[in-house]
């Protein structure tokens, strides 16, 4: 009989070699050498930890109790990973590009960095990993009291719970040690994922060893080992078709959503590709590890005496044939299954509780100032080591609880379903662009509590926590609430039963919270970045030429950048292309400035998400952009009151730059208006040097001299006039004008127009009744000019046949007012704010006759006279409307 | 039979001094004081050579000639520019829409015919 003796030294010595292996590693991986540490091989290899003490032990003991429903563990990975281009290639690259840490931190990044969410899941997967750590300390305490027992075939029901305490702690010094030794911000462990590897294969030798051992020693050959399974009364177990599906569905799920297993595929996966070898690698690892199961299954309950525990045939089969070498092996083997498990699961653990409990809460309490300083990082490793503590603590309750006496694969299974709550929120968040925080949340309330319900708590024992009324009569009495019978849906198997059920709700409440609840902007924007993710191509960050307008770029630069720094930047490109205005074409050069720019104000992955969100088209709509870039602006409104200082400064500037902006401005009018004057001036004179030359021919008849000469003269007259407006235009532009202030009624003011503008042809005019009664104290005779004006540009412009000038006067208040109302076509709409302007004319130069400086007088004048002149609409022909106080 | 010249020309003072000169010495004028009625004479009469005024009501000289030189049938018809703002910068537009003389007013009748006739050559 082996010395349990032996067997201790031979897991310490086991121990100190797989320190020895993650010290090395860890080392050569931080020289930067050892590539072959990242290989696809050892990334496959550290995938096994899906493989624990269940796989080892509970296989055999789940096929001796119910065939071959074990596959089915092994089935759903297989299915995840040939199928890896669907969930898992999309989880590894959004946990890349989001810097992922965990299962919880997917989560809570996905629907907007919500740390509610990321507390919910970690507190969800601690619990559901609870059961699935006792079943390590279960087999570990089993495999220990098998080789201390005198009769190692005895039946081991109630094993010593001093083995298991001690088990427990030996565990979490161990893991503490392994995982806690530093920080690292990407939360990668190359020491670990070695020792990881080292396990894999240590568990899967020693399986394949057993399983050659029961095969070729105990059954005598391939042969007779096929008659041994056919006629065992395990090829006759039939497993229903809801379990099959349902388990092969659950462990799917489990793979996805256990913490550990999230953490060695997606968190420590350093390269996308190692993906497709792991596609077909470990399905056939897993092939390998099951090849024996069902073997070793039929030679236990063949050759073990009735009621031997199959869960522990593997070690019991070599040591009742005296194997002791094999059954040490078989020991390590089963070792290394349940330590790696416990290790990378309560450092996954460990991370979530940290990062998702401890350091918000911390943070909380120690005021928002709080940055990540040596404080925070001990209050961080000081967290994960109690974490782990705690985590086996709980593994250990619930072992003591649930008696050390269930079925191994009946733990793992309540593990499973536990973890698999997060699915849907998980698929959902990568898959489903109106997934929001919200419907998360009560997913995973309604999911959880379910479970708990259904599976977690009665598994603990009846009486423990669920009295035996609860589970027999349901909650409070109500017979639709029976945790095994919700609803009174009887006679399902357990396990299909709760799974069922949690999730069915689960997924209704995540869609239904989702449906009817409106994501926040930035969970719009994390959502299209994980659902785009495999869009993104990961790797190239440069812009081809876009579709993006510049127009919509400026606006979504301004509420970043701030409008005076969005236009300089903008201008500066645009004149870098040659382009005059504030609108570069967004050429790839241009966009690459623009998103290093942002990316000073809202982060790198940000500006390039937005950039890339104007650029690529892709469904995120402007508006929900706009609404991000609104809400940075608040943040950097709030974190920017400390720079009130500069910001006065900038202020200033701004100012400075705002004057130069409106001199450059004048000076363009000014250059506008110098052309307007230059053809003005040069029309007329045109006219007079050509039939000047042309007088000069002696050969002309004396009626053509006498009708050139008349030209020249009249031209000469136009451009006295004009001379004669400009300056006057000037003078009453620039405020110099002398009023002479006189009182006289509006009759004397109209008569004097009137005879002035040359009245008489076919126009008529209509004055006023009241004409006599209206005293006037202003300057008369500016007053008349305008009214000239009025007169004469009704009659060049007024096209009606039988042309009338409507004349209107009323007080109003201390005011007067004067309206002028042809009726010829009036003043297009368009026109009518341009029509005082300098030069502005809108019939032809040659009817005018003048150089449309008339109406741009008529406003200088009555704003110097205190008053308005305005276009009046609505009166069929031309209408204007002066207004000017009765007295000054 | 005597060369056909089209003026396009707004201003009738300046219309009646270009037509008389061009009349004594020996050419055929129409004139037109609207852009959009000249695109339709040119079409109409083909004349072998034009003198176009830039600031025309409805449609700027500019406008026209970048129509006739888009259009193959009128695309090296001779073209003189004729502005009165007399910048350079319009000069440049000019020539670069392909006008083959550019004058600038007020000018001297002789310069006017010098030009029409290096324009349309002593046919």
């Amino acid at each position: 009989m082996l010395s349990f003796d032996v067997l201790i030294v031979a897991s310490v010595a086991y121990v100190i070699v797989l320190f020895a292996v993650a010290f090395l590693a860890e080392r050569a991986s931080d020289r930067g050498g050892a590539k072959w540490m990242r290989s696809p091989i050892i990334y496959t290899l550290s995938l096994s930890v899906y493989c624990t003490a269940w796989t080892f032990y509970g296989a055999v003991g789940f096929a001796a109790r119910s065939g071959l429903e074990f596959v089915t563990i092994y089935l759903g990975p297989t299915g995840v990973l040939i199928g890896w281009w669907l969930i898992l290639r999309r989880l590894v690259r959004i946990g890349r590009a989001e810097r992922i840490t965990s299962i919880a931190d997917l989560i809570s990044s996905r629907f907007g960095k919500s740390a509610l969410l990321g507390g919910i899941v970690t507190v969800l997967a601690v619990v559901g990993t609870t059961p699935y750590i006792a079943l390590q300390l279960q087999s570990v305490t089993l495999s220990l009291s098998v080789f201390a027992a005198a009769d190692p075939t005895a039946v081991i029901r109630t094993s010593p719970n001093s083995t298991a305490l001690w088990v427990a702690v030996g565990l979490a010094v161990f893991t503490i040690i392994f995982g806690t030794r530093n920080l690292d911000s990407s939360e990668r462990h190359s020491g670990v994922v070695m020792a990881i590897a080292v396990e894999a294969v240590v568990k899967l030798l020693a399986l394949l060893a057993v399983g050659a051992f029961v095969v070729w020693g105990l059954a005598g050959g391939v042969g007779n080992m096929l008659a041994m399974i056919d006629t065992s009364p395990i090829a006759e177990w039939s497993v229903p078709n809801s379990r099959w599906i349902g388990l092969t569905f659950l462990s799917a799920a489990a793979f996805l959503c256990l913490p550990r297993m999230f953490h060695v595929l997606v968190v420590e996966n350093s390269d996308e590709s190692h993906l497709l070898t792991a596609s077909w690698a470990f399905p056939l690892y897993l092939l390998l590890m099951s090849l024996f199961v069902v073997p070793i299954a039929v030679v236990g309950l063949n050759m073990l005496p009735e009621g031997a525990n199959p869960d522990l045939f593997v070690l019991t089969l070599p040591i009742t044939q005296g194997q002791n070498g094999l059954a040490v092996l078989a020991f390590l083997g089963g070792f290394s299954s349940a330590t790696s498990m416990v290790i990378v699961a309560a450092i996954a653990l460990s991370t979530m509780v940290s990062n998702h409990l401890v350091a918000p809460v911390w943070l909380r309490s120690t005021g928002e100032g709080a940055t990540v300083s040596g404080d925070l990082r001990n209050v961080v490793l000081m967290s994960r080591r109690v974490t782990i503590a705690v985590i086996l603590g709980l593994g250990y309750l619930y072992y003591r609880l649930s008696g050390g006496g269930a079925a191994l694969a009946a733990m793992g299974l309540i593990s499973f379903a536990g973890v698999a709550q997060v699915l849907p929120a998980m698929l959902g968040g990568i898959y489903w662009r109106g997934a929001t925080r919200i419907g998360a949340a009560a997913g995973f309330v309604v999911g959880f509590t379910l479970w708990a319900y259904t599976m977690l708590l009665p598994s603990v024992g009846v009486g423990t926590i669920l009295s035996a009324s609860v589970l027999e009569q349901g909650l409070m009495g109500w017979h639709w609430l029976r945790p095994r019978a919700l609803f009174g849906i009887d006679g399902l198997d357990p396990v299909i039963h709760a799974v069922f059920w949690s999730l069915l709700f689960n997924t209704g409440a995540f869609v239904a919270g989702s449906i009817l609840s409106t994501p926040s902007p930035l969970e719009r924007m994390q959502a299209s970045q994980f659902i785009t993710a495999l869009d993104q191509g990961g790797i190239s960050r440069s812009w081809k030429h876009g579709v993006a307008e510049a127009e919509d770029l400026l606006l979504m630069a301004q509420r970043i950048l701030g409008a005076t720094e969005a236009q300089r930047l903008f201008r500066a490109h645009a004149v870098e292309q040659g382009k005059s205005g504030y609108l570069p074409t967004p050429t790839p050069t241009f966009l690459e400035g623009l998103e290093r720019a942002l990316s000073g104000s809202v982060g790198s992955a940000t500006a390039h998400a937005m950039i890339g969100q104007m650029v690529g088209g892709a469904s995120v709509s402007v508006e929900d952009l706009m609404a991000v870039a609104d809400e940075t602006a608040q943040i950097m409104e709030y974190s920017n009151r400390l720079e009130a200082k500069s910001e006065e400064l900038t202020n200033t500037a701004d100012q400075l730059r705002d004057a130069n902006l409106k001199l450059v401005q004048l000076s363009h009018q000014k250059d506008a208006f110098l052309s307007q004057i230059s053809h003005e001036l040069r029309t007329p004179m045109t006219s007079i040097r050509s039939f000047s030359e042309i007088l000069q021919d002696n050969a002309l008849s004396p009626s053509d001299r006498v009708k050139y000469a008349t030209i020249i003269s009249g031209e000469t007259q136009r451009l006295t006039r004009l001379l004669d407006d400009l300056l006057d235009l000037s003078v009453l532009e620039n405020g110099q004008v002398t009023l002479d202030i006189e009182t006289g009624t509006l009759a004397q003011v109209l008569d004097r127009a009137m005879t002035a503008a040359d009245f008489g042809g076919a126009l008529e005019i209509k004055r006023p009744r009241n004409a006599d009664t209206i005293l006037l104290t202003t300057d008369l005779e500016r007053l008349g000019q305008v009214m000239i004006n009025l007169i004469s540009n009704t009659r060049k412009y007024c096209v009606n046949k039988r042309p009338v000038l409507k004349i209107r006067a009323r007080l109003s208040g201390p005011d007067v007012e004067l309206d002028f109302i042809d009726n010829g076509e009036g003043v297009p709409s368009t026109h009518r704010q341009m029509i005082f302007e300098k030069f502005a004319r809108i019939s032809d130069e040659a009817k005018a006759g003048s150089a449309g400086l008339g109406l741009a007088i008529c406003r200088e004048i009555m704003t110097n006279l205190g008053g308005s002149i305005e276009y009046l609409p609505g009166q069929g022909g031309a209408a204007f409307r002066l207004r000017l106080p009765q007295n000054p | 039979m005597r060369q056909h010249i089209l003026l396009i020309e707004d201003e009738p003072n300046i219309v009646e001094a270009i037509t008389f000169i061009l009349l004594r010495d020996g050419w055929q004028v129409d004139a037109h004081s609207d852009g959009a009625t000249a695109m339709v004479a040119i079409r109409d009469t083909k004349p072998d050579a034009i003198i176009l005024d830039v600031m025309l009501p409805n449609k700027s000289g500019f406008d026209i000639l970048g129509e006739l030189r888009a259009d193959p049938k009128t695309s090296d018809l001779p073209v003189m520019i004729l502005t009165a703002r007399g910048q350079t910068k319009d000069r440049e537009r000019a020539m670069d829409l392909g006008a083959d003389a550019f004058m600038t007013k007020p000018f001297s009748n002789s310069e006017v015919l010098e030009g029409i006739h290096a324009l349309v050559g002593h046919k």
